[in-house]
């Protein structure tokens, strides 16, 4: 029988009210960064803001060349990366039998990938990219002279890319999970391939997944600051990339460097606040829709079966 | 196969022979598959090769900062200025009374002592973790145990939402906003320290720890539950007898990935704790951590020389640590899920 003691009653209330308030405090910190970041930043934020370039020393204008920077980086980043991950995670869960020593040295590789620390992919990226494939391709195509072997933009998007690989693998296999396997039977047994079944069955079905995880993919990439401290971002720049082997603008670094190395902080402050609620606002919206798209996923999924 | 016995197709009309007055049936369509193309082989492969490629980016980030971390190791003229027992062990340097382990790489005699930024690195992970885990494991126990349904439905969403807030908004929040409240509060000497910086870096812990926690605490078969309410044991006795034990592989693999994250992360320390590589056992002290200090000073150093080198060394360091950290914990997911699926 259960006994409804006095020390049960207070161990119940306890357990309930230490894990709501742990639950409260969380979302107050959430809560609490928004409204702050809101309330301070929404007062300069204006159209201008978003199409003019900075002057004045940062202390007036806009953020323009900083988003059409990002948004460069991060379509460069979603070409390279996301078909990659796509591949990965499809081999993965169509082809790779389940208990192979290849599987499962990939599956640690993904695993491991997603834990690197970001400032590491910088180094990464400027000691392969940067140095080695950049400077090797100024010595083959253009007689050593300093081309592509300094930060720029693609070997800020190709770093990226290689950060945010594990964010598509995941979601696309969690996508391809999804998918009921009577579709493939039945795909089977009307005489097609694997192929034309992963083609034509799986991946459609699957496709809204995918596009969770290049979602989140984008609003990693355009977030992050580390990996492309010493890639490719510049501070400021008096015109927009010209090329793949020009330097780039973005938010993140942006708010960064207007937050630490600013000579004057009360004067770049509002746009410093404004910054950070552009960026924020960005990686909300884009979560927002991951989250919706995956919602929409699981619950077509549990119909399906 | 004969065709006297063979049995007629349904529907199929039998012509009788006039000689022999045996029936002759037409043979049903054979299906024949047509093997697949030889190119969808092809495709397999190029899949393989692609998705060998997550095994290639580690192995390449691996070989390419500990390539540029080498030198330490044989190249005479970075040897003479920094080795790696100058890194780990206390040095008497000129003007110095005692030994001590500095870092100032940029000063006359550079000096690469690595000690204060260990301990700097340990002192925010320890600060992070102890804010970060109570506050993880708690909300996903209450997310999972006591919330109504359509609660978990905002609430989870929600802490996913702090996990996506970008690591440099939340240390500009700590630098900016966070560190004069601290102030206010504690009346710390100096506004950026430990405490400042690991709470924020808790910030991006508490989604990690609280997503794989929640998966745990929901993996836990039903029964276990129920038989332990059969027994009489009361809510909070069936949590920390019955629940917690049997999803702690869940947990612990939880925090192995904070922690992880919280030793790598980079911005949130960069800005909001100070850069002063101090040795103290202070938390309100500034402290300096090994990735602040990748991030602040490899924009300044020369292509090849010491102190770029030493930061290459810092980076492999990291590299490996998380790289085992996170070894573990993804090796217990694998190991509790097994159990648990089979125990369900």
């Amino acid at each position: 029988m259960f006994v409804r003691t006095v020390s049960n009653r207070f161990g119940d209330a306890a357990m309930a009210l230490s894990s709501g308030l742990a639950t409260l405090v969380v979302l107050a910190i959430l809560t609490i960064i928004l409204v702050d970041v809101i309330r301070n930043g929404a007062a300069h934020l204006s159209m201008t803001f978003l199409t003019q370039a900075p002057k004045e020393g940062m202390t007036a204008g806009g953020i323009f060349p900083a988003i059409v920077g990002m948004v460069e980086m991060v379509f460069l980043m979603t070409l390279a990366g996301v078909p990659v991950g796509v591949a990965t995670a499809i081999y993965l869960h169509e082809y790779a039998p389940a208990q192979s020593r290849l599987t499962r040295l990939i599956r640690i590789a993904v695993a491991n990938l997603a834990g690197v620390p970001s400032i590491v992919f910088g180094l990464f990226g400027l000691g392969f990219f940067v140095q080695f494939l950049g400077a090797g391709i100024d010595k083959v195509f253009f007689a050593g002279q300093k081309v592509f072997g300094q930060p720029a933009l693609i070997w800020a998007a190709l770093t990226m890319a290689v950060l945010t690989l594990p964010v598509v693998i995941v979601a696309t296999e969690e996508a391809l999970r999804a998918v009921p396997n009577e579709l493939r039977e039945a795909s089977l047994a009307l005489g097609a391939t694997k192929f034309q079944t992963v083609m034509h069955v799986v991946v459609p079905q699957a496709s809204a997944g995918i596009l969770t995880g290049m979602i989140l993919a984008v609003s990693r990439g355009a977030g992050e600051v580390a990996p492309i401290l010493f890639t490719g971002a510049a501070y400021f720049l008096p015109q927009l990339p010209k090329g793949l082997s020009s330097q780039f603008m973005s938010p993140s670094y942006h708010v960064y460097v207007l937050a630490t190395q600013s000579p004057d902080v009360d004067a770049t402050k509002p746009i410093l606040y404004s910054t950070v609620l552009v960026l924020l606002a960005l990686t909300f919206v884009l979560n927002i829709a991951a989250i919706v798209v995956r919602a929409r996923v699981r619950r077509q999924s549990g119909l399906a079966h | 196969m004969n065709r006297e016995t063979a049995l007629p197709m349904p529907g199929e009309r039998r012509k009788q022979s006039k000689t022999t007055g045996r029936f002759a049936t037409t043979r049903p369509p054979r299906l024949e598959l047509s093997p697949a193309p030889k190119w969808h082989g092809l495709v397999e492969w190029s899949l393989r090769l692609f998705a060998a490629s997550a095994v290639l980016a580690i192995a390449l980030i691996l070989i390419f900062i500990a390539k540029e971390a080498a030198p330490l190791l044989y190249d005479g003229a970075i040897r003479h200025e920094v080795t790696l027992a100058k890194m780990w062990f206390s040095q008497l340097w000129p003007g110095y009374d005692e030994a001590a382990s500095i870092w100032q790489p940029v000063s006359e005699i550079p000096k690469f002592g690595i000690l204060p930024l260990i301990i700097g690195t340990l002192k925010v992970t320890i600060v992070s973790m102890s804010v970060g885990v109570p506050l993880g494991v708690g909300s996903a126990l209450y997310v999972s145990q006591y919330a109504r349904p359509r609660t978990r439905e905002i609430v989870k969403p929600l802490i996913e939402l702090l996990a996506g807030i970008p690591s440099v908004v939340l240390g500009f929040f700590a630098l900016i906003v966070m560190a004069t409240w601290f102030q206010n509060l504690f009346g710390f000497d100096s506004r950026l320290n430990a405490i400042v910086s690991g709470v924020a870096l808790s910030f991006a812990v508490i989604p990690v720890i609280f997503t794989l926690s929640e998966e745990a605490f929901r993996a836990v078969p039903r029964s276990y539950v129920e038989a332990s309410t059969a027994l009489g044991a009361a809510r909070w006795q069936t949590i920390t007898r019955v629940l917690l034990p049997a999803a702690s592989p869940g947990i612990a693999a939880g925090v192995a990935l904070g922690l992880g994250r919280a030793i790598g992360e980079t911005m949130i320390v960069l800005m909001a704790s100070g850069n002063a590589a101090i040795v103290s056992g202070n938390f309100a002290d500034s402290v300096r951590t090994l990735s602040a200090t990748i991030a602040a000073e490899l924009a300044e150093v020369v292509f090849g020389e010491a102190h770029y080198t030493v930061l290459f060394y810092l980076g492999t360091m990291l590299f490996l640590a998380t790289f085992c950290i996170n070894t573990v914990g993804d090796w217990t997911i694998r190991r509790m899920k097994a159990k648990l699926g089979g125990a369900s």
